[in-house]
């Protein structure tokens, strides 16, 4: 243990900390009796309620990295930070929601590496696997070394105590009850996230005298700068922190990071494939649309709180003396300022489960993606002829949970180097994401894309993706013909690159399907946008239909654009 | 979760929130007269944000509990 911390618990928090321990691995072993075939333990039985699947979607993208890397880019960059929960997630939810769902429920995939098998054959579902098992193992890693740097930095805890205990936790809760567990803790988890990070906002508002109060506290803080508007700034690079143009936010993030995230990203989607029925499917992204747009205010209101009343600035990781803290402490410190014994239990543990669900979502979803999009089609069959049994795949599925947290492990230490959490994210993202949904797209909606079309556009798009990373890594002054600004900061460069590599993938796409033959019509019923018959929802009330809530969703987001303009 | 016949979750988030709704409002009464030093410290917000978990876990615990 380091005797330097930012936050001593009392005997009361330890108790809510190791209560949730305790609650989450009862939960585990009694949901392990229902995990008995490869549908129940990959799909949770394809059994949830709307706002079970809704909560657990949202909650598998809300946890701790997002708290705190937002919270902390929320200090670093103002508001423009919330463009990630407003521009950079409703509308993709919706589309989602209303469009693409169909497409996926009704095929009846166990993900989307599966969608693409059935879409596009093993080549594009084989590749998106493995990019996708990259990814989530390495997110995975993220989550955990986010956690274990927090506890030391906040709790002064030591960092492998920290990474095993969870890990450990993780491990057992999610080999027993598979997606069951997973689902479950994630709805545990929104509960104690809003619990646990409530209070900050509130608090804050009171030490400030309200919105209008903490802004004129901003502009004393830090003068000439604009924190507080979303989108007036955006006119110029240099009229805002983040040195991003308004074509960054709307093209890069808003049409393509967002609509690949939410709506390719298997991690999340898996929770909405295992609702019960379509409507229930429909209405999941949609439910977590309504949540979506409120988090700004436990996320990005204390970061904005931040920037008023801490009596020292915050620095970028890397940057910081002794005594000073970074941009990712501004959560902790706060709650270090309005918690005590008890809520400060309750805070802690809000970011333990926060992690600790991040880390369960991914090996969750790799041990799905591993089991049926790479080793049962491509490895099996070197191992033996006869074909396995489900339980043989429930077998496999519990043994690479564990394997896949070991290896986050290692890849733990992978998220040192970079300056930011959430922009080592982002870059994740922008590699596998944005060329993942110009494949899925163009198969769902254009009858002509062929499978060779979608495996050189999804291959074309990655490299390229990667491609640029590495360009501006070894030559920084790229950066002003891939972010169109040399004030390009490392998230609005993740915004171009995306929005590059889903171009370049729908180009490759279109020009290599234009020259290869297509499948035959009957072949993609089921599959694409006027091939498939989409299922009636059934005789239900307006209040029912999930068009009808995606209508107010859609309203409510617009009006918060004009109100934070 | 008709088909398998799984507590539901929600019933979980009650004992969850009652409990630590419970601890946490017991802490705030323990330190009323000695409140810790930190800021706006004399709302005592334990006292009322343990009182609200307490009672919407209570009443999770209530409207989901296994039916015999």
């Amino acid at each position: 243990m380091t005797t330097e911390r930012m936050i001593s618990l009392a005997p009361v928090d330890l108790a809510i900390i190791v209560i949730y321990f305790l609650m989450v691995l009862g939960i585990g072993f009694y949901l392990r009796r229902f995990a008995k075939s490869g549908e129940d333990f990959f799909m949770a039985g394809r059994e949830m309620t709307a706002w079970v699947a809704g909560l657990s979607f949202l909650s598998a993208n809300l946890g701790s990295l997002e708290l705190l890397g937002w919270a902390g880019s929320a200090y670093q960059y103002g508001i423009l930070a919330a463009h990630w929960y407003w521009i950079g997630a409703i509308p993709a939810m919706l589309f989602l929601g209303i469009v693409m769902m169909p497409f996926y429920y009704i095929s009846k995939t166990h993900s989307v590496p599966g969608y693409l098998q059935l879409r596009y054959g093993p080549a594009a579902s084989g590749l998106s696997a493995i990019s996708f098992a990259l990814m989530t193992i390495l997110m995975s890693g993220v989550n955990m070394y986010a956690m274990a740097l927090t506890m030391k930095v906040v709790l002064g805890w030591n960092i492998h105590f920290s990474i095993w205990v969870s890990s450990l936790t993780v491990g057992i809760y999610v080999a027993s009850g598979g997606l069951f567990s997973a689902i479950f803790n994630e709805v545990l988890q929104f509960f104690l996230i809003w619990f646990g990070a409530l209070l900050i906002p509130i608090l804050g508002l009171i030490e400030t005298h309200g919105w209008e109060g903490m802004v004129a506290r901003i502009k004393s803080n830090f003068p000439g700068q604009d924190f507080t508007h979303a989108w007036s700034t955006l006119g110029s690079a240099q009229d805002n922190p983040m040195g991003i143009h308004w074509t960054g936010i709307v093209f890069g993030l808003g049409a393509i990071i967002s609509m690949g995230y939410w709506t390719t990203d298997f991690l999340v989607v898996q929770r909405v494939l295992a609702a019960k029925d379509l409507r229930s499917a429909k209405l999941a992204p949609i439910i977590g649309a309504f949540f979506k747009m409120a988090v700004p205010l436990i996320v990005i209101l204390p970061g904005l709180i931040g920037l008023a009343v801490l009596p020292d600035h915050l620095v970028p990781q890397g940057f910081a003396q002794a005594g000073q803290h970074t941009y990712d402490a501004v959560l902790p410190l706060m709650m270090a300022r309005y918690m005590g014994p008890g809520l400060l239990g309750l805070g802690i543990t809000a970011l333990v489960a926060g992690f600790m669900a991040g880390m369960a979502g991914n090996v969750s979803a790799f041990a799905t993606v591993w089991t049926y999009d790479l080793y049962r089609p491509f490895m099996r069959q070197l191992v033996s002829k006869k074909p396995a049994t489900d339980a043989h795949y429930v077998s496999m599925g519990r043994w690479c949970t564990m394997i896949g947290l070991i290896i986050s492990i290692g890849a733990a230490y992978l998220a040192m180097g970079f300056t930011s959490i959430m922009d080592y994210v982002q870059a994740l993202f922008s590699f596998f994401i944005a060329p993942l949904f110009g494949t899925v797209i163009l198969g769902m909606l254009w009858k002509r894309t062929t499978a060779a079309g979608g495996f050189a556009g999804l291959l074309a798009g990655t490299v390229a993706s990667v491609g640029m990373f590495l360009i501006v890594k070894f030559n920084p002054e790229a950066l002003s013909i891939i972010a169109m600004s040399t004030h390009a900061k490392a998230m609005a460069e993740d915004m171009y690159r995306a929005l590059w590599s889903w171009i370049i993938c729908v180009l490759v796409t279109v020009v290599v399907s234009l020259i290869t033959k297509p499948k035959p019509e009957s072949e993609l019923a089921g599959l694409v946008y006027g091939a498939t018959a989409i299922p009636s929802e059934g005789n239900v009330g307006l209040l029912q239909k999930p068009i009808f809530w995606a209508g107010v969703a859609l309203a409510l987001f617009i009006i918060l654009q004009w109100i934070f303009w | 979760m008709e088909k398998h016949h799984i507590i539901p979750v929600w019933f979980f988030v009650g004992i969850m929130l009652l409990a630590y709704g419970i601890l946490i409002l017991g802490s705030g009464l323990a330190e009323w007269s000695n409140p810790p030093h930190t800021v706006l410290a004399e709302l005592h917000a334990p006292v009322w944000w343990g009182g609200l978990l307490t009672v919407i876990g209570a009443a999770y615990v209530l409207a989901f509990r296994p039916k015999t």
